[in-house]
């Protein structure tokens, strides 16, 4: 079995509980947690991922300056990153999506529509 | 002379002879006429018999084709009338499939947001995850939570967002929150499309935070996030009457505990002066 290792970025214990369990229910799903965006590279330099969920409001680091790191490192760049937004942050996601997200997902995330969106990503079959 | 007269009876004889030979050959020939004819007349009636047989045979042949088809046929049917039963079967699975899915989300947003309200015991922080699961699960950033003053009727706004700072205090019985907080019974507008929205008199839901019968405070949501508006699902009234329980509960136990400890730092300051004056 295919084993798939997710980092979820995000500083809201409940959001980052709800996505992990969203997340888990992908065969195969590693999820490691990271509560912002300097922990996120902490957590990046530590072992390989498949893809990136990752807040955009969060401190210390936002979701937005932790994308432009991962897509200028070479070693992170080719992972794929989706961004969660809140309604409203219209510039947020167009900023997010020209940095190189390959994805984005709107607050309140609806469980079937992330896993959709990793699925297509990762190109797993349900 | 005499040559001729010795000859004659011989060629008489040889004349009667030819003759002889020649009836046998008529009656032979004759014979052989007859044989012909039997033989015509015998083929014949073989003939007739053959295609009688063959007759015979192609009409049975052909009623067992025609039972076979008419056995493939029912066949057929049955078969088509089973991939017809399977295929309903196969749609209903599949609803049920989705239902069940939609099922797991939800109880997954249910048991995340009761075991984040449970998690901790200082007040604001409950105060912040009760905003987050109504920002991040039910969807709004336009809401207040208040809480029932114990020396005065009125609510105390303890947390809100996007909301009237002016406003601090709500009088028991007084408009939508009120009433609710007074009666104890949550308002929840059933047409989103008609309902006055932003407004801080008139939220679209009102959930009583209850332990036992009585309420202890008022969760009142003003307005919902765009792609939740004009639909209210299941998961949300779950969340509301999750949020009516077990946000009371948390509240509650986290104020008693920060009172709990306030008492116990001035217990434990009144006996160290105690303990002091005593030395």
């Amino acid at each position: 079995m295919a084993e798939y290792a997710f980092l979820v970025v995000e500083d809201s214990p409940t959001m980052r509980q709800l996505v992990s369990f969203g997340l888990k229910r992908i065969k195969g799903a590693k999820i490691v947690e990271a509560t912002d965006g300097v922990d996120a590279l902490k957590k990046l330099s530590e072992q390989p991922f498949h893809l990136i969920v990752a807040d955009i409001n969060m401190p210390l680091m936002d979701g937005l300056k932790l994308l432009s790191i991962v897509r200028k490192e070479p070693s992170y760049s080719h992972i794929p990153v989706i961004i969660v937004t809140t309604e409203g942050a219209d510039a947020d996601r167009e900023k997010g999506m020209q940095l190189g997200a390959n994805a984005y997902i709107p607050k309140p995330i609806q469980t079937n529509a992330l896993l959709k969106t990793v699925r297509d990503l990762l190109k797993i079959a349900e | 002379m005499e040559k001729d007269k010795d000859n004659e009876p011989e060629i008489f004889r040889r004349a009667d002879e030819f003759l002889g030979v020649f009836h046998k050959g008529i009656e032979f020939t004759n014979d052989l006429l007859k044989e012909n004819e039997r033989l015509r007349f015998a083929l014949a009636q073989l003939t007739e018999q053959a295609k009688a047989a063959q007759k015979a045979a192609t009409s049975s042949e052909l009623s067992k084709l025609r039972q076979q088809l008419a056995e493939l046929t029912a066949e057929r049917e049955a078969m088509f009338n089973r991939y017809k039963v399977v295929e309903e079967e196969n749609k209903d699975f599949a609803s049920r499939y989705v239902e069940v899915e939609e099922e797991n989300n939800n109880l997954a947003n249910l048991y995340v947001a009761s075991y984040q309200l449970h998690s901790t015991m200082d007040l604001k922080e409950v105060l912040r995850i009760v905003s987050e699961i109504i920002l991040n699960l039910i969807g709004s950033d336009h809401f207040a939570i208040l809480t029932r003053n114990d020396e005065e009727p009125v609510l105390n706004v303890m947390a809100a967002e996007t909301m009237d700072p002016s406003i601090k205090k709500i009088k028991l019985g007084e408009g939508m929150i009120g009433r609710v907080a007074q009666t104890g019974e949550p308002f929840i507008q059933d047409n989103l499309d008609q309902a006055t929205v932003s407004s801080p008199d008139r939220p679209i839901v009102c959930i009583p935070l209850k332990i036992h019968d009585g309420v202890i405070g008022v969760i009142a949501i003003f307005d919902l996030f765009e792609q939740k508006k004009n639909r209210l699902t299941r998961v949300d009234h779950e969340l509301f009457s999750m949020l009516a329980g077990h946000a009371a509960t948390a509240i509650f136990s986290a104020m008693l505990y920060s009172r709990s400890q306030r008492s116990l730092s001035t217990i434990k300051g009144f006996l160290g002066l105690m303990t002091n004056k005593a030395a």
